[in-house]
């Protein structure tokens, strides 16, 4: 009998927090269960310049910016619990509750819009290459012909086979970790992603000058802040905490910070709401 | 609510896991055999190396070995089975090599439970009409193993289609891959699994039931 309670506490578990996501929008608590004054922030934790977990804490532009909006929120960085919400995770995770907001290199888009909120954007960002320093690939029609590699099914490689470099051949590994073994052993010739994150990659201190960016900027990825669907009150403040960390230099910091050591050329801090298409 | 699917080639990527799951199932039915008869050969060396195989390899996750055959070997050793210049080639080379490796450990055992469903008293008739080891095994103790480990096999296969899923690690356009670049484009997660969960039940339920039949049909009556 005891198992079968279980499994009929798990169903309502499951049930509710189906029927939770379904209607949003009325969370008048912040602090959840724990009872302290905290706050629960999705990243990304392997991507080195952008969002990484090491042994001594977090670091990246994402966190850099998460934890000035906590601040401007009110949390001071110790009250920050940081989540690790993976690409196929982050709406599920916003819908539940279990993150407060999401700033893990997630670009806006139509489909995400109609399931989350973005605040932002925060940064401009553009799929891009990342080669030998010695190699010279100055525009995309170069590519044709080339060995890619990127993460399985990520938006950096379906805009490859699509738009393009149809002609290039395409690897698709489960991490870039696993393709920048490859670029460094010219099994590939180009690492394709988000130029943040390759800036990330160049500037770890293992790969310090073997590797450039290329420069081409392919497509405009406008990262943005997730929050739960029609949770505005939230949305407004954290695009003025945006806003002020613009206007008081810690943008800049940031960013030089952690895209400085590759050479990194990066957009001006874009305007809230004003997505580039 | 499903209008989104005519922008995805659904069907496409299924007959990749399809064709994935048929080249590594006769790859692995293969070898599979030959690794039952290594081991149950009268050479120690052998049955050494028959039990070390599949010892070894069914205890390695599949996700080591499909990744290890795309980052070892093509990457690191430049073996790339004829398709150096065609990714898409290589990894789909590459992984049916993996899985009919690794499902070759599962059906040598299974091969191998069907030998000892086999009494003694047929091979031992057989080697007293002159049979050669390779004649008893081919001509009298195989063909009646078979018959009795069709439903063991069944399974194997079944696993072997849904083990495919692997191979989306190394980049191979199945429906694991497929699945993935939907999640990240429509942001829908539950429906999206919803329906590669169904569609790889509408693959292997039908497996199932056929070559249960056949299995209840063939089976040598004792």
């Amino acid at each position: 009998m005891k198992v079968r309670k279980v499994t009929a506490a798990a169903a309502v578990a499951l049930a509710l927090s189906v029927t939770a996501t379904a209607c949003g929008g009325s969370d008048k608590d912040d602090n959840g269960s724990g009872g302290g004054k905290k706050i629960t922030i999705g990243i990304k934790f392997d991507q080195p310049g952008v969002g990484l977990k090491t042994p001594d804490g977090y670091t990246g532009f994402d966190v850099d910016v998460a934890t000035y909006v906590a601040k401007e929120l009110g949390y001071s960085a110790d009250d920050i619990e940081w989540k690790e919400t993976p690409s196929a995770d982050r709406e599920t995770a916003l819908q539940r509750g279990d993150v407060k907001f999401i700033a893990a290199s997630y670009s806006i888009n139509d489909e995400r819009q109609k399931k989350v909120d973005f605040a932002g954007p925060y940064l401009l960002a553009h799929q891009d290459l990342l080669v030998r320093s010695d190699d010279k690939i100055s525009k995309a029609t170069d590519l044709n012909g080339k060995k890619l590699c990127s993460v399985t099914g990520s938006t950096s490689a379906q805009n490859v086979k699509k738009t393009i470099a149809p002609k290039a051949q395409l690897k698709q590994y489960g991490t870039y970790s696993e393709c920048i073994n490859g670029l460094s052993s010219g099994a590939v010739d180009a690492l394709t992603t988000d130029d943040s994150i390759l800036a990330g990659y160049a500037a770890q201190d293992q790969y310090k000058g073997k590797f450039k960016l290329a420069g081409l900027k392919l497509t405009n990825e406008n990262y943005g802040i997730g929050i739960k669907k029609g949770d505005t009150k939230l949305k407004d403040k954290i695009n003025k905490a945006l806003e002020k960390m613009v206007k008081d230099k810690a943008w800049d910091k940031a960013v030089k910070d952690n895209f400085g050591p590759a050479n990194y050329k990066n957009d001006p801090a874009p305007k809230i709401g004003d997505i580039v298409k | 609510m499903f209008d989104f699917l005519e922008d995805y080639d659904l069907l496409g990527a299924f007959w990749v896991t399809v064709k994935l799951t048929v080249y590594a199932g006769i790859g692995s039915l293969v070898w599979g055999t030959v690794l039952a008869a290594l081991r149950v050969s009268p050479v120690p060396v052998m049955r050494w190396f028959g039990t070390a195989y599949v010892n070894i390899v069914r205890n390695i996750p599949l996700t080591v070995i499909i990744v290890f055959s795309s980052l070892g070997l093509a990457d690191v050793f430049g073996i790339t089975l004829g398709a150096a210049d065609d990714f898409e080639a290589l990894g789909f080379r590459l992984s049916v090599l993996g899985l009919g490796a690794y499902t070759a450990a599962f059906v040598c055992e299974a091969v191998r439970s069907g030998i000892n469903t086999v009494p003694v008293g047929q091979a031992e008739a057989a080697r007293a009409l002159g049979l050669n080891f390779r004649q008893v095994l081919g001509l009298v103790v195989l063909p009646q193993a078979f018959r009795s480990v069709i439903g063991p096999l069944t399974n194997v296969l079944i696993a072997l289609t849904k083990n495919t899923t692997v191979a989306a690690a190394i980049g191979v356009g199945e429906a694991a891959l497929l699945m993935k670049e939907m999640i990240e484009n429509e942001a829908q997660l539950l429906l999206i699994t919803a329906i590669f969960a169904f569609g790889f039940v509408v693959l292997t339920l039908p497996t199932g039931l056929i070559l249960g039949w056949l299995s209840k049909r063939l089976a040598v009556k004792r």
